[in-house]
């Protein structure tokens, strides 16, 4: 809420400056976002009369004004604006003035006419924004001579205080000066606002149907205003430095008393309503053409203020345009009503709207304020615009409005939780001086009452935050904890993620973070048989459904590296994936990469071939190493939609599937607009990081054995089937088997493959013979010859 | 015997000339073998008459050893050049970079985030994760926040349907824990969270951590502390001036915000701060007995408190970074500083 720091001064007379204002209610609660001055620096402008405008004898445009600047001395000033006239109150900047801009003006001669200053329109002095079309006219009432920024009190402030939701009763003058009074132990003065005395016995038939949202309805018919009178300065400007806008006279007053009092109030054009009031929930098929021009169609939890005829406003939230003051308006129903925050709030969101007083309404208006507030606007109204008033019509449902909120408070505690005691004194007089009423049936425990505007207050807690606030946080304590401190288990199988995420790092990877959103198209090219949940309300469409993969993010993290020069890319993600509709859905976390480029880093000793499948294939056995338990772990040939058909393995543990490796498919990196060829892994991390806990076997005394094998098989047989016979047939004794070679060329008949493996055995308890290492190696080439045909090659 | 001194003087001048291990051991046999001059002239003895063998034995002998004496010291020698002529020859250019794979390095948000959650793990704090599609429940209804509380529109929350959201806060992940825990809970939970909310200073994802503390007892005051010594360890200052502002949060009653003085400038006002000289880094306050109420803890009993923080911000002051996309854009040449 923005607030003219001189407004606020009228209510509560403090010394400091606005900058130490700011500053204390900052710590109390209500931070100042900004403090702003009304206007821009300018000087040497007073207020002026134009005795006399008579047309340039040599330009068309101009004319040569007489002005009375209260020196004794007629000023002339030619002037170009197309409504100056003799008898304005004017702006007149005499030479020696600076405006906005540090623009100096300085006597000068137009078209042969001598000119002393300038009559200055208000965005040239920097009052308005957008360019006025011609001089700004004062008021009649504007004294000749007076300096223009004291006539305006122009060395005035906007504070925007940027207020929590839970502070609904600082959302007016009133408020913020009460809060300011409090800290500083001042009095609030509240401007007097006599009962106005009705001038007409007409009185408007109100009806309310739903007292629970509607507790308290006050209306008044203002008869005979002339809606043509222009807002008096003083409003507007009022109204300008707390960030509104002058509509009319009618609007105007209503917007004022609320930010002044802090009741958003309404005004009816009385002559476009039929019958009666009435204040209800929307009936189905319903609609509503509202002030801004848009027209809804409302919905039954919706209060609705309407007629005889249908809906006039949603209540708390806008009027219609149909009952709107205009320019024709003569008579007019103001409304002052208290709406319960449940009934307003959700409204103007359901709606896409958020008003002024949906604002203050959804974070509860004082429910004692309705009559004062309509005396206060009437008064206005009457004074400024010229009705005639009837009688004040009230209807309360006093069951329904908000009961007056009784806590119990005891100093235990406020030590309890303030970690210190505050003296009985202290805390009976912060309270007092909030407005709240103690009665105290012994030492240290009170029965509060809290006031009307107070929301927020509810529970003994509250009241603590309260006591806490306004004595000052600073002031409070500092400890540290105290804590029963025991040992925890840690599972020593576990993998830790830390130790994967540095291993992948040793090995070149660079740790990337990307959106758990992604564009749809981007995710159908990826995994276009996945359903994950799709956002609502996405933030564009590229971030619209979540992730079924960490590729999506990663490969654009990839892209994004490629078109800035990077050549050599190795990443890693790790991060949740979605699976699912939102009611059967999976959110699993993963861990993903990327590389491509050269299989070394660029340098004199490198190898400069690009990388394929067997470096990222190495890069995942080694992660899957990290558990100890490598040997449960298997690669089959896989099918992925993103993946290259002839380069892609599913990754499974214990038969279970738990990843992909592979090349990601050259349609796929043709669509997302990559050209190298990028090799990708994702493996669920869950599965990953269940390792065993190493566990000692004795050292051999026996001596190893090694024996090399050569096998020629048929060249579409996986390597797998073969080494799963051998291990197979080597016996329990076989403690590392090797593949270090494969060969097909010069020597090896077409449509093989040479195999070369290195088998080792060491025996526990004794020492192998040659006999019984021969016996087994014929075993293995029997068996292989028998299931896939190989032949021992010599 | 005169004919002793020369063969000795001969291989002396041989043993010399030698060049190589080879051409040394040509002597020695030509000498020293079993048909070697000097062997001969040894086995020449047994024809001297039996007293004079002693005198002559001994002079031949010390002739062979003359001989052996300097054939040693000659291999020595021609060992020694034969080494030093390979060490020469094995010389490298020990400035050339060697041979290895460039190191990888983890992004700042996880290295920050491990860092907060480091700094509470050491203190007996448990380290907890929960889900980021969310129920409405967990994520508001149980913090206090029921629907339609103004509160809401402080959120920006990004929605599945009517009762599913991307995580706002990993605040959901408290509530899941004190579900099933019993105080005392001391936790840090940490994680991606969502807000529809994006431009220079707004991330529609970003990283948080948030800390829990249930006892007896707790107070406002074990709160200040934790924050404040907390804050000092992070920033790595003995010295940092931190301040508890007033302000709303609905899980929270009382609830601060907290500034601490400006890193950059030391609190002399500066661009970071928008000259204010101080720095908002994180929210906290005392749980709010409604949500004790929710999972089912005695608030007459127990009380605690909650803190969260922003980690980009947090990253962004200790790494002086100054743009938040950065964080996303995954650009190696950024990634690359934080190695």
């Amino acid at each position: 809420m923005k607030v003219s720091e001189q407004w606020l001064r009228q209510w509560v007379d403090v010394a400091q400056d606005v900058q130490a204002i700011a500053d204390q209610i900052t710590m109390a609660g209500l931070e100042v976002d900004a403090i702003e001055l009304v206007s821009a620096p300018f000087s040497g402008v007073v207020v002026a009369q134009v005795k006399e405008a008579v047309q340039h004898p040599d330009a068309d445009r101009l004319r040569v004004c007489q002005l009375d600047d209260g020196s004794g001395k007629l000023q002339q000033v030619v002037c170009g604006a197309p409504n100056v006239a003799a008898g304005q109150k004017v702006a007149l900047a005499r030479p020696g003035a600076v405006l906005p801009g540090d623009f100096a003006i300085k006597e000068a001669k137009l078209r042969g006419v001598a000119s002393q200053g300038m009559i200055c329109a208000e965005s040239e002095l920097g009052l308005v924004e957008e360019k006025s079309p011609g001089i700004w006219v004062l008021p009649d009432s504007a004294p000749i001579g007076e300096d223009l920024r004291q006539w305006l009190g122009l060395d005035d402030h906007s504070i925007d205080v940027d207020l929590t939701p839970n502070r609904g009763d600082c959302l007016s003058v009133m408020g913020l000066a009460r809060e300011i009074g409090v800290l500083n132990r001042v009095e609030v003065k509240a401007p007097e606002i006599a009962p106005v005395a009705a001038q007409i016995d007409e009185r408007f038939e109100v009806r309310l149907d739903n007292t629970s949202a509607c507790p308290r309805y006050s209306a008044r018919v203002v008869r005979d205003l002339d809606v043509s009178t222009p807002s008096p300065l003083w409003l507007t400007e009022y109204l300008r430095r707390c960030g509104l806008r002058s509509i009319d006279i009618v609007v105007d007053i209503t917007n004022y008393v609320m930010l002044e009092l802090g009741q958003p109030m309404h005004a009816f054009d009385l002559d476009r309503l039929q019958g009666h009031i009435e204040v209800r929930n929307a009936r189905a098929g319903e609609t509503l053409t509202l002030l801004d021009g848009q027209n809804v169609a409302l919905e039954d939890n919706t209060l609705l203020i309407a007629d005889a005829e249908g809906p006039l406003a949603i209540a708390g939230v806008m009027g219609g345009e149909r009952s709107g003051v205009n320019r024709d308006t003569r008579h007019v129903l103001l409304e002052s009503a208290f709406f319960a925050p449940l009934a307003v709030a959700g409204r103007a969101r359901q709606y896409g709207l958020h008003t002024d007083a949906s604002h203050r309404f959804e974070r509860g208006v004082d429910p004692t304020l309705q009559v004062r507030a309509l005396e206060r606007a009437t008064g206005l109204l009457v004074e400024l615009a010229g009705g005639r008033p009837g009688p004040v019509i009230e209807q309360t449902d006093h069951q329904a409005l908000p009961d007056t909120c009784q806590i119990t408070l005891s100093a235990k505690r406020v030590s309890r939780l303030l970690g210190m005691t505050l003296e009985d004194d202290e805390i009976h007089d912060i309270l007092s001086r909030l407005g709240m009423t103690l009665k105290s049936r012994e030492a240290g425990s009170w029965e509060v009452s809290v006031p009307t505007w107070r929301f927020d207050v509810r529970l003994e807690e509250d009241l603590v935050e309260e006591l806490a606030r306004v004595h000052g946080y600073n002031r409070l304590p500092v400890r540290y904890p105290q804590a029963s401190l025991a040992p925890r288990r840690e599972d020593g199988a576990k993998v830790s993620l830390d130790v994967i995420r540095q291993h992948l790092v040793a090995g070149g990877y660079q740790e990337a973070i990307t959106y758990s959103f992604v564009s749809d198209d981007l995710q159908q090219a990826l995994n276009p048989n996945v359903v994950t949940p799709a956002l609502a309300n996405p933030i564009s469409s590229d971030m619209s459904v979540m992730r079924s993969s960490l590729w999506a993010g990663l490969s654009r993290a990839l892209l994004h590296n490629l078109n800035r020069q990077q050549q050599r890319i190795r990443l890693f993600e790790t991060g949740l994936v979605f699976n699912g509709d939102i009611d059967a859905l999976t959110q699993t976390p993963m861990l993903g990469g990327m590389i491509c480029g050269t299989r070394d880093p660029e340098g004199w000793t490198s190898r400069r071939e690009g990388v394929d499948f067997f470096d990222i294939k190495g890069d995942v056995e080694r992660i899957l190493s990290l558990g100890g338990v490598e040997g449960e772990w298997r690669f089959e040939p896989g099918e992925h939609e993103a993946l290259h058909p002839g380069q892609c393995a599913r990754i499974l543990r214990n038969d279970r599937h738990a990843g992909w490796v592979g090349a990601l498919h050259p349609a796929v990196r043709e669509q997302l607009g990559i050209k190298p060829e990028v090799y990708v892994f994702e493996l669920e991390l869950a599965t990953l990081q269940q390792g065993r806990l190493a566990a000692f076997s004795p050292l051999s005394r026996y001596p190893e054995v090694r024996r090399d094998l050569a096998l020629l098989v048929d060249e579409s047989l996986p390597v797998q089937s073969l080494l799963d016979v051998i291990r197979e047939q080597a016996g329990d004794a076989l403690t590392d088997l090797r593949l270090f070679d494969v060969y097909q060329g010069a020597g090896v008949e077409e449509g093989r493959k040479s195999l070369a493996l290195g088998l080792t055995w060491q025996h526990p308890s004794r020492t192998l013979t040659d006999v019984e290492i021969n016996q087994t190696i014929d075993n293995i080439v029997a068996v292989s010859s028998e299931r896939f045909g190989a032949l021992l090659r010599h | 015997m005169e004919h002793l001194s020369t063969v000795v003087a001969t291989a002396v001048e041989a043993i010399d000339a030698a060049e190589d291990i080879r051409a040394l051991e040509d002597i020695r046999v030509r000498y020293l073998g079993k048909k070697g001059e000097v062997t001969a002239l040894l086995k020449g003895l047994g024809k001297l008459p039996a007293q004079e063998r002693p005198a002559a034995g001994e002079v031949i002998n010390q002739a062979r050893q003359q001989v052996e004496a300097a054939l040693d010291a000659k291999r020595t020698a021609l060992e020694a050049s034969a080494m030093a002529a390979r060490l020469a020859e094995q010389k490298v250019d020990v400035t050339l970079p060697g041979r290895r794979e460039s190191s990888g390095g983890l992004h700042p948000i996880t290295q920050t985030l491990r860092r907060i959650e480091q700094c509470f793990a050491n203190i007996g704090y448990d380290i907890a994760e929960g889900p980021e599609i969310e129920d409405d429940y967990h994520n508001f209804e149980a913090l206090n926040i029921p629907a339609h509380h103004p509160a809401r529109a402080m959120h920006d929350t990004f929605y599945f349907d009517a009762r599913h959201v991307l995580r706002t806060h990993t605040s959901p992940v408290q509530i899941r824990t004190m579900e099933h825990q019993e105080p005392p809970v001391r936790l840090v939970c940490s994680g991606r969270v969502y807000r529809n909310d994006s431009d220079l200073t707004h991330s529609p994802m970003f990283h948080q951590v948030e800390g829990l503390f249930v006892d007896e007892n707790v107070s406002f005051a074990d709160l200040k502390g934790t924050i404040e010594a907390f804050l000092k360890a992070f920033f790595e200052r003995d010295r940092l001036d931190v301040r508890f502002r007033p302000s709303y949060f609905p899980f929270t009653e009382p609830s601060a915000e907290v500034d601490i003085q400006c890193v950059n400038c030391g609190g002399k006002g500066c661009r970071v701060c928008s000259h204010t000289g101080w720095l908002e880094v994180m929210g906290c306050g005392m749980v709010h007995p409604n949500v004790f109420d929710h999972v089912d803890i005695d608030s007459k009993r127990y009380s605690g408190f909650a803190f969260g923080m922003g980690v980009e911000r947090l990253a962004m002051l200790r790494y002086g970074v100054n743009d938040l996309r950065l964080f996303f854009d995954n650009d190696l040449r950024f990634l690359r500083q934080f190695q």
